[in-house]
């Protein structure tokens, strides 16, 4: 007996397979619009996307399967289930699970198995209408490849007492396994699972006779499963919630030790067991096994006094009845945005010109905001909400200044912002456009990878006071010192700022401001743009302000210099021969279990959640500290605590509305290191592509090697071959969904975005990295480590990127995306510049050997580039354009 | 117990390597593709690769006994495009019986001769039924993720119609293969369970789907295990993996259903990944080295190849196959 055991199999996107050592498997009824009156009408107003809501919070609240019923008098229950089932199905993390197909008429349960690719239950069929029909059904039901639930009901009428529950599933076992030869491990048989605790006598036993025929059902049927709808049980306590989910749990203790193994239950309509008070268990038990005369009466009474007790939800609104300007203050540093349009018209009411509200009102509010900021009692997050409710109120008051003819608002002053020509980067430069905008000063923002012409042009168009420059990647550092150059030459004189995470105060001294007369500022964080902004055009203390600017860059720059010229170098010859050594005789070289290139589309963001590092997060917001301590920093864990909801909040709208995509694609390859620091990456012994490594350069104490990447791959002249992996992940959608926001005068949450997508490209990187270590390559496939010890990267094995410092030459990303033709498979682009588009992304190397360790190259000297540009075939200046950031003066 | 079933406890089955990859060695010309009888045809007609079977049937002939003589049990007809769903692009649904009557025809008259030639190695055609050009789980407009450019009904009527015209040439079993979307494969399965119901006859059934991404999902986004399941309600010959990337890559898949199914298991892997002029470049030796992989394991039953595959790469794997025990089967 034991060895023809056989048990269910279900599928969604993913296997479900209920075997006796599984859990009690839980079935979603909240998609029934017999079951759930909101989603009755969300199907009758064809709200389907609110509709699908419902299916994702029951699978994400534990649903194995979710019953989808369309039956009500209203609806067009085969239309309504064919386009349910299709959305369903776009929908991976909710038809991962298996489908229950729900229905009284067949014509839906057919139309709705024919839409479903995974192996689903149909609810239900019985012998009510006799043989004929049953076996009919049952046979097209094996046929699509669907399990299903047989009601206890037959030509006589429904089962409703424990013989004829036997009789009938008895009868419906020999004909399904006998004559239609349906697999007897994919019949569920509902019992009817009736009302207690009535009133009538002939219902006392209706839980209790369910439970001894499921009972009887499991250990003579064999293979099959038995459900059932629990909240039945306890329909004469409608609106006595308590009783109720006491009455649920109790009821399945009892049905699921005598077999029950599937049922239809809301979660949220259920106690701990445990946790039911003992005088409550005590007469619930009594009713639903039946073991009092006077069970029902005394459940009835005690049940008055165990109605729940409804919270008071009190909304904290004592602010809404202060004054008018204090509410509009309130609003502005609180940032909150559900009255202002009220407010603000109010107070439209009570001016002659509505700019007067802007200039009054609002600004006052904003100034309070302001100070706050400057003086380090408002943080960046908060005044880029006080900036959406600004911008809120001043969208109401447009319409009413061009119709009242009144002047434009008056800007402190007109500011151009761009990110360079072939940077695609711009949450910084997001920010401090909204910190300077909600300061009144007007943002012309050019977006990203702007001409430097354009750039040029539009100031002298606009007459701006100030431009405002950004990148990220180093390339855009020679942008910058471009438009420095071309802005003294085209006699400029307005004050060019210069920010983004490559530049720094030391590039800006010594490369871009010896080009500028005029002021040169790095600004390295948003909070203090607006002060620099506000010196640098105070007509009284401008002149002043701007010789000190100059004489503290000129000192800073000499300081620099002088700093810098202590630092000696060894020969790139000298350097090879202090590599850095492993002994590949002992050195334990893997072969990767999946040679060559693969694509991974097909990732839920899900998957993604636990490998985010958000302390980065936090610091893009100029919030410092590590996560998750800086919840609890004394000083800004609350702005913290509430940035990181308003993340998880639009975190949770990404995920649910899939607008980002993940994409990757990475290859693994025979490699072996040429000519001491080129890698050759070889196809069955042919090369197909070369990488070139940099050397650090700078003098060692002894023992310590000259470090290049390429001394992590066994050098050909060993004969052992060597491996070596290249990737690329990208998360797309960004651009599209932050704009959407900003359509919307969000700001806030169009940074968020951003921010996000970036968080969710570095946790793709590190997922997929470990899926290189554990699965692709399997050079670890016993690797267990937790989220915090994958961010500290104690992991064997590096994945340096292109641009950083152990290999800070952007040139090889054109290797990797001709390797692994980048563009052509997964759509990611390279600007001229060699930044990524989408800008979240991340692409690198594997290597996998135990030594292989971080590194900065740091400086070269001129020799190394030399070398370089004669190994990789392209001319002396070629290279020193693209290694220049990291030549040694 | 039918022939093929009593074959498969015996040893590995070859099955035969590309049909499209020998048919480009012929250059055949859009007046070619046409031949005589479609001479006037109003549209253009090269790259109706199923379509020489009428045209140009002596290739067809040859490139069917070239892998009978390279050491393939089973030839697939050259059908992979035979619905009326795939063959509306070229305006061709009224010649679907023909096609796929007339090829499988000819495959059958060749597998004969061999089988004739020698009895100890009995040759069969299996029916080749492709995933068509569309859909069923999936839409094709981003912007209506509810909207579906064909039905279930649409494909098992057109799998009927294949699967008839194909049994009706005469061949030993059908192939449904490069499964990318797991309902369109439970439409074809259902329209072959009506046949036999109708005909009152067993047709051997093997069913072969694609995984491309490195997530291990079928593009309609099933695990392996989750395609296993849903297409298990149907007594199959043989399920497995076909096409996507080259043999090194699909043992994962195989390896994720092997142990978790009672059918045979087979696998006819790409010739590795195209290289950069879209050409399949793995030799035969490499390609039967990654192959050697899983007959260690003890993985397979039925063996051999798709794109980019020639009869020297299904020679390899025959000589490999002879060497090597079939993986254990429950219910055959």
């Amino acid at each position: 007996m034991e060895n023809n055991r056989r048990y269910m199999q279900l599928s969604g996107l993913e296997p479900l397979i209920i075997t006796p050592e599984s859990n009690f498997i839980n079935v979603g009824e909240r998609t029934n619009v017999a079951g759930s009156r909101k989603f009755l009408r969300l199907i009758k107003e064809e709200k389907f996307d609110e509709a699908l809501a419902i299916a994702r919070h029951q699978v994400d609240g534990g649903a194995q399967i979710i019953d989808i019923n369309m039956d009500d008098g209203l609806i067009d229950g085969k239309i309504a289930m064919v386009r349910f089932l299709n959305l369903i199905a776009a929908e991976p993390d909710i038809c991962k699970v298996p489908i229950m197909i729900d229905s009284s008429k067949w014509e839906i349960i057919e139309a709705g198995l024919q839409v479903v690719q995974g192996k689903s239950i149909v609810n239900s069929i019985s012998l009510k209408e006799g043989e004929a029909n049953f076996k009919y059904q049952a046979k097209l039901i094996k046929r699509y490849g669907a399990a299903v639930i047989v009601m206890a009901f037959d030509e006589k009428g429904q089962a409703d007492n424990y013989e004829r529950r036997l009789e009938i599933s008895k009868r419906s076992y020999r004909i399904l396994v006998e004559e239609v030869h349906f697999p007897s491990e994919d019949i569920i048989f509902d019992l009817n699972i009736f009302p207690v605790a009535t009133g009538m006598d002939e219902h006392r036993k209706n839980a209790i006779d369910f439970i001894e025929a499921t009972r009887w059902v499991r250990e003579n049927l064999a293979n099959v499963s038995v459900s059932g709808g629990v909240s039945n049980v306890s329909f004469s306590f409608r609106g006595n919630k308590a009783v109720r989910e006491a009455m649920h749990s109790v009821f399945l203790y009892y049905a699921i030790q005598a077999g029950m193994n599937i049922g239809i239950v809301n979660p949220a309509m259920l106690e701990v067991y445990d946790d039911i008070p003992k005088d409550l268990l005590e007469h619930i038990e009594d009713v639903i096994l039946d073991r009092r005369e006077d069970a029902t009466e005394r459940l009835l009474e005690f049940a008055e006094t165990v109605k729940g007790v409804k919270k008071e939800i009190i909304i904290e609104d004592a602010w809404r009845k202060k004054t008018l300007q204090e509410r509009i203050t309130h609003a502005l540093v609180k940032g909150i945005d559900t009255h202002i349009i009220e407010d603000v018209e109010a107070a439209r009411k009570q001016v002659t010109n509505p700019i007067e509200i802007i200039e009054g009102h609002l600004m006052i509010g904003m100034n309070v905001v302001g100070d706050l900021f400057g003086s380090g009692k408002m943080f960046l997050p908060q005044v880029v909400k006080s900036a959406r409710v600004m911008k809120k109120a001043v969208e109401y008051l447009n319409p009413f200044i061009e119709a009242s003819k009144g002047q434009e608002q008056r800007a402190l002053g007109k500011i151009l912002m761009a990110t360079v020509k072939g940077d695609v980067h711009d949450i910084g430069k997001n920010i401090v456009s909204v910190v300077l905008g909600c300061n009144n000063y007007k943002i012309i923002d050019l977006g990203v990878m702007v001409p430097p012409e354009k750039i040029i042009e539009t100031a002298k168009k606009e007459n701006v006071d100030v431009i405002g420059l950004s990148g990220l990647i180093t390339p855009s550092l020679d942008e910058m010192v471009y438009l420095a150059k071309e802005m003294e030459r085209q006699n400029f004189t307005v004050p060019l700022l210069i920010g983004g995470a490559t530049t720094s105060k030391a590039h800006t001294a010594v490369k871009i401001n010896p080009e500028y007369k005029n002021a040169v500022v790095h600004v390295n964080d948003a909070s203090r743009a607006v002060t620099i902004v506000g010196d640098l055009l105070n007509k009284k203390t401008k002149n002043e302000y701007v010789a000190k600017l100059k004489k503290d860059y000129d000192a800073f720059r000499d300081k620099f210099l002088k700093r810098s010229t202590t630092k000696t170098y060894v020969s790139i010859n000298e350097a090879r021969k202090n590599k850095f050594k492993i002994d590949w005789n002992t050195s334990k070289i893997v072969k990767p279990a999946e040679m060559d290139v693969q694509i991974l589309k097909q990732l839920s963001l899900k998957e993604l959640l636990p490998f985010i590092d958000w302390s980065p997060f936090f610091r893009s917001w100029d919030l410092h500290g590590k996560y998750p301590n800086i919840l609890n920093d004394k000083v800004i864990g609350k702005q913290a605590t509430q940035l990181f909801a308003d993340a998880q909040e639009v975190l949770q709208k990404i995920i649910t509305n899939r607008s980002l995509k993940p994409k990757a694609i990475f290859g693994l390859f025979e490699a072996n290191t040429i000519h001491d620091d080129d890698i050759s990456i070889q196809k069955k012994g042919k090369e197909i592509a070369i990488f070139r490594t940099l050397r650090q350069q700078s003098k060692k104490r002894e023992g310590v090697p000259n470090i290049a990447l390429a001394d992590f791959i066994a050098p050909i002249e060993t004969g052992k071959k060597d491996y070596i992996g290249t990737f690329c992940v990208s998360i797309f959608g960004a651009d599209t969904l932050a704009k959407k926001y900003k359509e919307k005068n969000d700001d806030y949450n169009a940074i968020m975005v951003q921010a996000i997508a970036d968080r969710f490209a570095e946790a793709f990187a590190e997922y997929l990295h470990k899926q290189i270590r554990t699965k692709h390559w399997a050079y670890k496939t016993n690797e267990k480590l937790t989220n915090d010890e994958l961010i500290k990267e104690t992991y064997k094995g590096i994945r340096p990127a292109p641009g950083y410092p152990a290999c800070p030459d952007h040139l090889e990303k054109e290797t990797i995306w001709q390797l692994l033709k980048v563009e052509e498979r997964i759509g990611v682009t390279l600007t001229e510049s060699l930044a990524m588009y989408p800008a979240a992304s991340v692409s690198g190397y594997y290597f996998a050997n135990e030594a292989a360790k971080y590194f900065g190259v740091g400086k070269i000297t001129k020799d190394q580039v030399v070398d370089f540009a004669k190994r990789k075939n392209i001319t002396k200046e070629k290279a020193t354009k693209w290694l220049h950031p990291v030549i040694a003066d | 117990m039918n022939k093929i079933n009593k074959e498969l406890q015996k040893r590995i089955l070859v099955l035969d390597g590309a049909m499209g990859t020998m048919l480009q060695q012929y250059n055949f010309t859009e007046e070619d593709f046409r031949g005589e009888r479609f001479k006037d045809f109003s549209i253009s007609l090269k790259g109706n690769n199923d379509l020489l079977s009428l045209t140009q049937p002596k290739a067809l002939k040859e490139i069917h006994a070239k892998y009978l003589e390279a050491g393939a049990d089973i030839i697939e007809t050259n059908t992979f495009s035979g619905t009326s769903i795939a063959m509306a692009d070229y305006q061709m649904e009224d010649l679907v019986y023909e096609l796929n009557y007339e090829s499988a025809k000819l495959a059958k008259e060749v597998a004969e001769i061999y089988s004739k030639k020698q009895p100890e190695k009995p040759r069969f055609v299996a029916g080749s039924i492709g995933p068509t050009n569309r859909t069923a789980s999936m839409s094709p407009d981003v912007n209506d993720p509810g909207f579906r450019a064909v039905s279930f009904e649409d494909l098992r009527k057109a799998y009927k119609e294949q699967s008839e015209a194909l049994l009706d040439g005469g061949v030993d079993l059908l192939l449904v293969e490069t499964v990318f979307d797991t309902l369109n494969a439970k439409a074809a399965l259902f329209a072959i369970e009506e046949i036999k119901e109708e005909r009152k006859i067993e047709i051997p059934v093997m069913l072969s789907g694609t995984i491309t991404d490195a997530s291990g999902r079928t593009l309609s986004g099933q695990t392996a295990e989750a395609f296993l399941i849903s297409t298990s309600h149907i007594p199959l010959l043989s399920v497995g993996f076909n096409c996507a990337l080259g043999a090194n890559l699909l043992q994962p898949h195989l390896e994720a259903i092997a142990s978790k199914t009672n059918f045979a298991i087979s696998a006819h892997p790409n010739a590795g990944l195209p290289n950069a002029f879209g050409e399949y470049d793995e030799t035969p030796e490499d390609m039967a080295a990654q192959i050697e992989e899983y007959l260690k394991k003890n993985l397979i039953n039925i063996i051999g190849g798709c794109c980019g595959t020639t009869p020297e790469h299904i020679k390899q794997i025959a000589k490999l196959a002879a060497k090597y025990k079939p993986r254990r089967v429950g219910n055959i």
